[in-house]
């Protein structure tokens, strides 16, 4: 499915070595984690479908479905919400015709939302994710010289945000601890790409990081590698890096038991 | 006679008050002595209305008969009763004349006490229990008894005028004006009998009035009482509170209704009369403080009224949360009020009878019914502590928002909370300033405004404005952002200046518990834990459904007046008119809002300055040490820019404002703003010659992070005063100083008509805040105000003011004690940049340009001319600058410098890192102090020193010199390790002329 992937032109994308890739992904979260992992069928006329995480932001119950900045991918967004309904989530859908949001540009610290003003997300957008949950604070974040919000920072652990070294990087982390009444620790590496991680807090394996490989990048790779009490596990991500494409990109995760 | 027959006019009133039912019982009353009284229980509510003094006369005028019809004081019936009746009352109360006076015989001190007493006995025969506590309350009261006369003979004044004005309406008008013009008459005679006493002992006690309160619970119930007419707020605060059985009581206060939903404070410091402005006394018993940790409370049941406030909070949608988070809030409050589900009893439709959100859907109830029964075996207290774990993590718990518009006109809000101030577009945060972010908060007309600390590789501090609807709303943010700072990050709270002559400004400060004290006090509370009862919240939570108070409320407002709008009568004569009634306004803290006309405005007190300036200023050691060194140059960068340009329009180009000498080129200001200010001035003084414009608070925090350190109370808190004198400073902005700089920059620029110059003065300061702007997307201000608004205000009053002027001599000096102490930690010099700036009196008539236009500065102090002195802390430094403005008084001015020939070895400007500095402002009688204490290190050298000021103030009764010693001696005892280095003398002295243009 990622084959016409776009973004400023580069190198061409292996597709076959995208695809093991991709599956040593799925397979680390699915075998040596113990998710329970639903995998959309590829859509050929969606080029960008593998990135879930656009699609949608899910928390607690609920699910907010996105209206996507890029026009063409406003259509991946229908395969994600069958399964989110599927899931039996609270799903909101996004219709404000002027409203965008990919799920890329929404960081979610476990106590507040942030959200990137980028070029694939806006203003609206972000409202209608505070008003999907009311709960949390919700602060926007002026993004600049990257794609998305989480292009250079992610959640690294449960109060640690991983964060790149790019001065774009750095002034959204600025703009961040201001608006915050807590304050986060942080992790910062020397390549915003690396900077992208998932965490997962696993009950039978706690803390879990799943972070780009050292061939990639090693200086960030060795930033990982001090934090002690996570689990890490490297995935390399060449070829959708080419496209944009961090690790985050590729799942949507769903905290919920699941019946199915 | 005239005393006669005001006293007359008293007992009518008293007889009036009693009401028909009464008549029968008085007599009995009136035979008994206040303490027989007392004792005596009488459960009866009309026995609590009796509660007026009965006022012993026994010549009854046909005049005051007449007055009698008119008082509109009466309750509705007893109004219209046949004289014969009334008066009939009134003879048969002589007997507790003769008891006051028997009392009266000593000295009138003794008087007074006595007359607030027996009517306090009276009027609360039943409450023998609460009595003492309340009796000790207005017997302190009675001290100031002298003072509130005066102050209601004034606010009676306007409204006598408006009944004038309105000769043509109906019968109820003339009462009215007639019951004003009683009432003055009343005043005249109680100032007459302070004087007489002695001689005419038959003189009645003063009658004590009552106004029925009613307090509006969180459980939805009502609380009523009788409050003495000019009880403070915190006598009520209490008597709830009591009521409630509720110790920890800071975290709380009494809401009321301004025009149906703008809800203020209830001010406990100051009397309640002067607070709410319309009749029913109604308040609301709510959460003011929500502790950002509810486990910390100590008693459950306090975090009980804090669930109930939330759960009013989260019905009326105020505090938003997601369906899931309604359904488990909900499912708690279940619990503690149902305790564990029970199948049997709680059948389907068991939870729609409350309200859990705004709007509440069959799927959240079944949901929460679904919650309910998991939680099964927890106790009533465990589920609201459950309740408040949940409820203070949601995002907008705690926060108190406020409509307002950026500098753009577009809609935002500002949310004030224990961490600072969040600034939301819609409903998503777009910006937030944490209190240590901040170094000021000021209120100017409706514009509200912070000034906020630089940002990293920034040199500026930056200020950002904000619109607020109007006046008002800006006050009332600004009155809880200042209460909520020093709840939240202070130690203890700031002594509330006090100046007592000429301060313009709001003296505000939050005068309850901080967190931290009531923290620690709540560790003391020693009692089993109290029984309560947790009454269900169904009823209530329904009919508050939407929006809660507001509704309740005017329900309450529209059958009050049946049943208590009589007690309150003798206040306000007619709920008519709102105009009225704001007219009456004497709180000082109640500025007129602006939609006054000019003539009430002039009636009005001072206090309503539309020009008034507040703002608390916010500073830290960092950020001194930041602006310290080389940067102190720099940091009076704007102000001084500001300077310059003023000094441009008025033709003197001072460059040289940036070393040390600053000659500060006068500057005109327009005399049409002046004039108004100085009206101010005037009425104040005639009351109480206190008009407080602007004033600035400045708080250091020398812990960075959190107030917890205990040592660091007193230091933590200070106060510059900048005490304005009546007519005239400018302020000029100080050159050097780093910390007082700040508080000056922008504001004047509203007292002037004349955009132009305000816009030039303001540049740099613009220009910065264009950088603020992209980067943030806050707006900074723009300086030019709505002058015309203000400047129509003030022209009618322009007259008035000089009047005001007589003599004020005002005395400042400076001591400049240094302490230095060897410490090493510190690894910076500097030269240090301290200075003090010293805001004068400063009236100097030559300079006086009333027609050209723009002379104006810049500074951002209000219309006030202030002539400034700088001094600069070395003394081989040391310069004073005296800046003087335009003045509308003449005024001689001296200065005087005494200084010791030692001096430390700050000498030569070399950098030394300020690591903090404070201000304390503290006063008596005629001096206000102004304690400035800076610490410094120089090459490891420590250094502490302190600068006071002291501006004696006062017209020739009082002996400067003297006042001067002492101070000096008082600084000596003060700081006995410290030596005396410099004494400047300011002496200004105004002529008596005045200036009219």
């Amino acid at each position: 499915c990622r084959q016409a992937l776009r973004r400023a032109p580069g190198p061409e994308v292996d597709f076959a070595r995208a695809e093991r890739e991709h599956q040593l992904y799925v397979g680390v979260l699915r075998g040596k984690l113990g998710l329970q992992v639903l995998e959309l069928p590829a859509d050929e006329s969606l080029p960008d479908c593998a990135f879930v995480e656009d699609a949608a932001v899910v928390c607690e119950e609920t699910a907010l479905v996105t209206r996507p900045g890029a026009p063409s991918r406003r259509k991946e967004v229908e395969a994600v919400k069958r399964v989110l309904e599927s899931l039996n989530l609270n799903i909101v859908e996004m219709i404000d015709e002027n409203a965008t949001l990919d799920g890329g540009d929404v960081l979610f610290t476990g106590r507040e939302f942030f959200v990137g003003l980028s070029r694939r997300t806006n203003q609206r957008g972000a409202e209608i994710l505070a008003d999907t949950f009311k709960d949390y604070a919700v602060s926007t974040v002026p993004v600049h010289d990257a794609l998305h919000l989480k292009s250079f920072c992610s959640m690294a652990g449960p109060n640690l945000i991983a964060i790149g070294s790019s001065e774009a990087a750095q002034k959204a982390l600025k703009t961040m601890q201001q608006m915050s009444d807590h304050r986060y620790d942080k992790l910062t590496v020397p390549d915003d790409a690396a900077a992208n991680c998932i965490y997962l807090n696993i009950p039978s394996k706690g803390h879990v990081l799943l972070h780009r490989a050292p061939e990639e990048y090693p200086e960030s790779a060795k930033v990982f590698e001090k934090l002690k009490d996570h689990m890490l596990i490297p995935i390399a991500n060449t070829e959708l890096d080419k496209v944009d494409g961090s690790l985050t990109c590729c799942s949507v995760l769903i905290n919920k038991t699941s019946e199915l | 006679m005239t005393t006669e027959v005001g006293s007359e006019t008293e007992v009518k009133k008293d007889s009036e008050q009693l009401g028909p039912d009464k008549a029968k019982d008085n007599p009995e009353e009136a035979s008994e002595t206040p303490e027989n009284q007392k004792s005596r229980e009488t459960p009866s509510e009309e026995a609590q209305d009796s509660s007026s003094v009965p006022a012993p006369t026994s010549q009854s005028s046909p005049s005051s008969q007449k007055k009698e019809k008119a008082s509109p004081e009466s309750k509705g019936i007893s109004r219209f009763l046949p004289p014969w009746l009334k008066k009939q009352k009134s003879y048969t109360l002589a007997e507790p004349k003769d008891e006051t006076k028997k009392r009266t015989t000593g000295e009138q001190q003794v008087v007074e006490e006595s007359e607030c007493q027996a009517p306090d006995r009276i009027a609360q025969p039943q409450k023998s229990l609460e009595e003492a506590a309340a009796e000790n309350q207005h017997n302190a009261k009675a001290d100031d008894k002298e003072e509130k006369h005066s102050v209601s003979s004034a606010e009676t004044q306007p409204a006598k005028e408006d009944g004038k004005e309105r000769e043509v309406e109906k019968v109820a008008k003339e009462k009215e004006e007639k019951q004003a013009e009683k009432e003055k008459r009343e005043t005249k005679e109680v100032q007459t009998a302070e004087i007489k006493t002695e001689s005419i002992p038959q003189k009645s006690p003063k009658k004590i009035k009552t106004v029925q309160c009613k307090v509006m619970l969180l459980d939805g119930t009502e609380y009523s009482c009788d409050l003495e007419k000019r009880a403070k707020g915190q006598v009520l605060f209490d008597k709830v509170c009591e009521h409630l059985n509720l110790l920890e009581k800071d975290y709380f206060g009494l809401l009321f209704y301004e025009n149906s939903d703008q809800k203020n404070w209830l001010d406990s410091s100051k009397e309640i009369k002067r607070q709410i402005r319309s009749l029913p006394w109604i308040f609301a018993f709510n959460v003011k403080f929500y502790p950002p940790d509810p486990s910390q409370l100590t008693e459950d049941i306090t975090r009980y009224f804090l669930c109930l406030q939330l759960r009013q909070d989260i019905a009326s949608g105020r505090l938003p949360c997601s369906f899931v988070t309604h359904a488990l809030l909900g499912s708690y409050t279940l619990q503690a009020e149902l305790g564990d589900h029970d199948p049997e009893e709680h059948r389907s439709d068991y939870i729609s009878e409350f309200q859990f959100a705004p709007n509440q859907t069959q799927e959240m109830e079944e949901k929460v019914a679904e919650l309910h029964k998991t939680h099964r075996g927890l106790t009533p207290a465990q589920a609201d502590s459950q309740f408040l774990e949940n409820a203070k993590r949601l995002s907008m718990y705690g926060v108190d928002l406020h409509h307002a518009k950026d500098s753009e006109g577009v809609d935002i809000m500002l949310g004030v909370c224990a961490n600072g101030l969040l600034i939301y577009k819609d409903r998503l945060r777009i910006n937030r300033f944490a209190w240590p972010k901040i170094l000021k908060i000021s209120y100017k007309r409706s514009n509200f405004y912070i000034k906020v600390r630089p940002a990293e590789l920034e040199q500026f501090e930056s200020t950002i404005g904000f619109k607020l609807p109007n006046h008002r709303a800006a006050k009332r943010l600004w009155k809880v952002c200042v209460e909520h700072h020093t709840f939240f990050r202070l130690v203890s709270p700031e002594q509330p200046p006090k100046a007592k002559f000429l301060t313009l400004g709001s003296k505000f400060r939050y005068s309850g518990r901080t967190q931290a004290q009531t923290r620690q006090a709540s560790n003391l509370i020693d009692r089993p834990a109290p029984y309560f009862e947790r009454t269900s919240s169904k009823r209530v939570s329904r009919s508050l459904d939407g929006a809660p108070m507001g509704i309740s409320d005017q329900g309450l407002l529209r059958d009050f007046p049946a049943t208590g709008g009589q007690a309150a009568g003798d206040k306000i004569i007619d709920i008519e008119a709102a105009g009225q009634a704001k007219l009456k306004e004497g709180g000082r803290e109640e500025d007129g809002s602006p939609v006054k006309t000019p003539q009430l405005e002039l009636t009005q007190d001072g206090k309503s300055l539309e020009e008034e300036i507040t703002s608390i200023l916010f500073s830290k050691e960092g950020f001194r040490a930041g602006t310290g060194g080389p940067f102190a140059a720099a940091s009076v960068g704007p102000a001084e820019g500001a300077a310059g340009e003023e000094t441009a329009a008025s033709a003197a180009p001072p460059p040289q404002r940036h070393a040390t000498r600053a000659e500060g080129p006068c500057t005109g200001v327009s005399d049409a703003d002046k004039s108004s200010h100085e009206t101010l001035d005037i009425v104040e003084e005639k009351k109480q010659a206190e008009v407080g414009i602007e004033e600035t608070l400045v708080v250091d925090e020398t812990n960075k992070g959190k107030m917890q350190v205990a040592t660091d109370a007193g230091e933590t808190c200070k106060v510059e005063h900048l005490s304005k004198k009546d007519s005239s400073s400018l302020p000029s902005d100080s050159s050097s100083s780093s910390s007082s700089s700040e508080s000056e920059d922008e504001e004047v620029g509203e007292y002037q008509p004349h955009h132009r110059a305000i816009e030039e003065v303001i540049r740099e300061e613009q220009e910065e805040e264009e950088d603020m702007k992209k980067k943030e997307h806050e707006e900074k201000i723009q300086h030019v105000e709505a002058t015309p608004e203000g400047s129509k205000l003030n022209v009618p009053v322009e007259h008035t003011q000089v009047t005001a002027e007589d003599l004020v001599q005002e005395n400042a000096v400076t001591i400049a004690t240094e302490e230095k102490n060897l410490s090493e930690e510190i690894k910076q010099d500097l030269g240090e940049e301290k200075e003090e700036e010293q805001l004068k009196l400063n009236g100097d008539v030559s300079h006086v340009d009333i027609d050209v236009a723009p002379q104006i500065i810049c500074c951002s102090e209000p219309p006030v001319v202030k002539t400034e002195m700088v001094t600069i802390s070395d003394a081989t430094q040391r310069t004073e600058i005296s800046t003087k403005e335009v003045p509308i008084v003449q005024t001689e001015t001296k200065t005087i410098t005494y200084e010791s020939p030692q001096f430390d070895g700050s000498a030569g400007g070399n950098a030394g890192v300020l690591l903090s500095a404070q201000t304390i402002t503290s006063e008596s009688i005629s001096t206000t102090t102004t304690t400035h204490i800076t610490k410094m290190v120089k090459g490891g050298v420590s250094e502490t020193r302190i600068e006071k000021r002291i501006v004696i103030t006062g017209d020739a009764d009082i002996d400067h010199d003297e006042a001067l010693a002492q101070a000096i001696k008082e600084a000596k005892e003060q700081h006995p390790d410290m030596s005396v280095t410099r004494v400047v003398v300011h002496k200004e002295t105004e002529l008596a002329e005045e200036d009219e243009e």
